[in-house]
């Protein structure tokens, strides 16, 4: 036992050698061979550097997007379809005063007015330019930078002041000056003085990468404008991004009590977190990967059916020299170790390959145009999985010819031809 | 005492029909004999030798080599015992083609106990016993017929087995080969080493000390070389059959 304890490290790597040898000597019919364990190896490291670039691109903009944000609006339950009109459903401004009051874990909100109007400046006129009407507690949850100017305070919320905020877009199209404040631009005929200017964002995957001229004024203000309206959502911030359960449950709880929801009635409004929008992203993101999972299953049964051939053939190729080996006191579990051994290395080699040319794909899928994939990368775990499943395929597929190795009889080997 | 064998019966199975290869067969043989063994094909002499080097093992009957009883033993120890105490020499030499003479030789030791050095070391001093000191890095196929077999014997000897077991050594070899390998059996086997030599040449059984003839699995006849009579026989056979061709050559040769 202790002897064959002895042997087998330095029998192992005598084999290793023998095998490379061998698969230098066939270097097409081992390239064929390990075909199926190549393209497995490859595709998955593809696909999940692939699948880790898109990855660390949507998580940077949800990051951009906020972590500690919470969604609030207003939603027809499927089931009230045919019985309730979407304006009976839309927030309130007594009910975002309860949530602020009554959920510890919101820190602050702010409603979201929103609507298309008409700006005039001078002789210019831009039609459709959004307009929000937002509280001032809009600066902190959304932390868009006030570049020029100052941000909105209670007091243009309290005295519904005609001031706006534009960004730098709307200053482009309307042709501001530089420093637009102080001036005057004309909103649905009143006249709105510009205290400030807020950057312009772009959204590269939610949006189409364009960014639009904004305008900004106090939500009481955009109530006497557009007495018709009504609050299309509002933002409200987590005092720490962990808390997004118990914000779900404290805001859930709080409007179903002031719309008097009671038992079974659905939630005619919806609150969302930004981990909700991650953790569907990462649910499609590991669908697709145990979608390419089943097809380098499948190359690898493929591969594994093809080293299983290869070895039959060396075995049967090879018969004398087991006898030989045989002979001169090779034990049967020594031959079983050797070639098994041997189709391991024929796998791990194909594995090598196979993660070469992945690395060669994942350069290619980061210089994809438009794609935003420049910080696709194979991660290690990919790779040690794929030297497994190499060494793993070579052990199953390579079990059945060893044992054929093994059970050889000597006398019969050295008689074959 | 090297080789003791005792009432060796070996029966094949061959699809329905049973095939009695050996029929009770008594042989010892002693340390630094040199022994060869004749028969007809079919006269249960491969057989013997298989047993003999441990390859197979006997239906019934003893086979006890230097004190281990081989006939009770299972594969694993059987090989370590082929490993250990035989050395095979083939007809057909059984070289690994893409190996250089020297690891050809250091094979035997891979299975054993040897690091790597301590085998390199000892193959290379096989090598030299053989004559091939110069052609340690050379592939069979850039070695003749006879070098090839020298290779093949210094495979034998280099993990220094009790036995030496020679199926047909020179069977694939011309004149001039086989009596070159005859000559290193002989200064083997006046180093100490204990020889079996399976073959069919009376020439080259006349290289041993004691001859075993086999027929139809049983030993007909167990005598030293030079009273064997049927081997005497053929001795003065060949000398009267040489005298002839020499007498009918020289007068061709004078005219």
């Amino acid at each position: 036992m202790v002897r064959t304890l002895m042997i087998i490290p330095r029998l192992t790597v005598q084999t290793v050698f023998l095998a490379l040898g061998q698969i230098w000597a066939n270097k097409v019919r081992s390239m064929l061979t390990t075909l199926g364990i190549i393209i497995g190896v490859a595709s998955i490291i593809a696909v999940v550097a692939a699948l880790t670039g898109l990855r660390a691109s949507v998580l940077s903009e949800f990051e951009k997007f906020g972590a500690r944000k919470v969604f609030i609006d207003g939603r027809v339950p499927r089931e009230l379809r045919n019985r309730i009109n979407f304006r009976d459903v839309q927030l309130t401004l007594a009910e975002l005063d309860a949530v602020e009051e009554h959920c510890p874990s919101i820190e602050k909100l702010t409603p979201m007015m929103m609507m298309a109007k008409s700006a005039e400046a001078g002789d210019t006129k831009l039609d459709g330019v959004q307009t929000t009407g937002i509280w001032p507690t809009w600066h902190d949850i959304e932390g868009r930078a006030v570049l020029i100017g100052r941000p909105f305070n209670e007091i243009d919320e309290r005295e519904r002041r005609d001031v706006c905020l534009v960004n730098e877009k709307l200053i482009e199209d309307l042709g501001l000056d530089r420093d637009p404040t102080t001036q005057t631009i004309r909103l649905s005929d009143r006249v709105f003085t510009i205290v400030g200017v807020v950057e312009t964002v772009t959204f590269n995957i939610f949006g189409s990468g364009e960014s639009n001229a904004e305008i900004f004024i106090p939500l009481a203000t955009a109530m006497r404008l557009n007495p018709n309206g009504w609050i299309n959502f509002a933002w409200a911030q987590m005092r720490r991004p962990d808390q997004a359960q118990d914000a779900i449950a404290e805001i859930s709880t709080v409007m179903r009590k002031v719309r008097g929801l009671e038992g079974a009635t659905p939630n005619t409004f919806e609150v969302r977190v930004i981990q909700q929008f991650i953790d569907g992203f990462n649910r499609v993101a590991g669908a697709v990967t145990a979608g390419a999972g089943g097809v380098v299953g499948i190359s690898l049964l493929v591969g594994g059916i093809g080293i299983m051939n290869i070895m039959l053939v060396s075995v049967s190729e090879r018969t004398r020299e087991i006898g030989l080996r045989k002979a001169v006191g090779a034990r049967p579990s020594v031959v079983l170790l050797q070639f098994l051994v041997e189709a391991v290395t024929l796998c791990l080699v194909g594995g090598a390959v196979g993660i070469a040319l992945g690395q060669l794909m994942v350069l290619g899928i980061r210089n994809i145009p438009g794609a935003d994939l420049g910080r696709a990368v194979a991660p290690a775990w990919v790779i040690v999985l794929s030297v497994g499943f190499s060494a793993a395929t070579g052990i199953v597929f390579g079990m059945f010819p060893a044992l054929k190795a093994a059970r050889l009889d000597p006398i019969e080997a050295l008689r074959h031809e | 005492m090297t080789i003791e064998i005792h009432q060796l019966e070996k029966i094949y199975r061959v699809g329905e029909e049973r095939v009695h290869a050996l029929r009770g067969v008594d042989l010892v043989i002693q340390r630094n004999e040199f022994v060869a063994i004749m028969g007809a094909s079919g006269s249960g002499k491969s057989t013997l030798m298989n047993v003999l080097g441990c390859l197979d093992s006997p239906t019934r009957g003893r086979y006890v080599l230097n004190g281990r009883a081989t006939h009770k033993m299972g594969a694993a120890a059987l090989a370590r015992v082929r490993n250990e105490e035989i050395g095979f020499v083939f007809q057909s030499f059984e070289l690994l083609p893409r190996a250089s003479a020297l690891k050809n030789v250091m094979l035997p030791l891979i299975y054993s106990r040897f690091n790597w050095l301590e085998a390199r070391k000892r193959a290379k001093r096989a090598l030299e016993r053989v004559g091939l000191a110069d052609r340690i890095g050379h592939r069979p196929n850039q070695l003749s017929g006879g070098q090839r077999q020298r290779v093949a014997i210094a495979r034998a000897l280099v993990n220094t087995p009790s036995i030496l077991l020679a199926d047909e050594p020179t069977g694939n070899l011309d004149t001039a080969t086989t009596r070159e390998i005859i000559e290193l059996f002989r200064q083997l086997h006046a180093e100490g080493q204990t020889i079996v030599m399976v073959t069919h040449e009376e020439e080259v059984a006349d290289a041993a000390l004691r001859i075993v003839r086999l027929r139809d699995g049983m030993v007909t006849s167990d005598h030293p070389t030079r009273r064997d009579p049927t081997h005497a026989a053929f001795l003065q056979n060949a000398a009267r059959m040489a005298a002839e061709a020499a007498g009918e050559a020289l007068p061709a040769g004078a005219e």
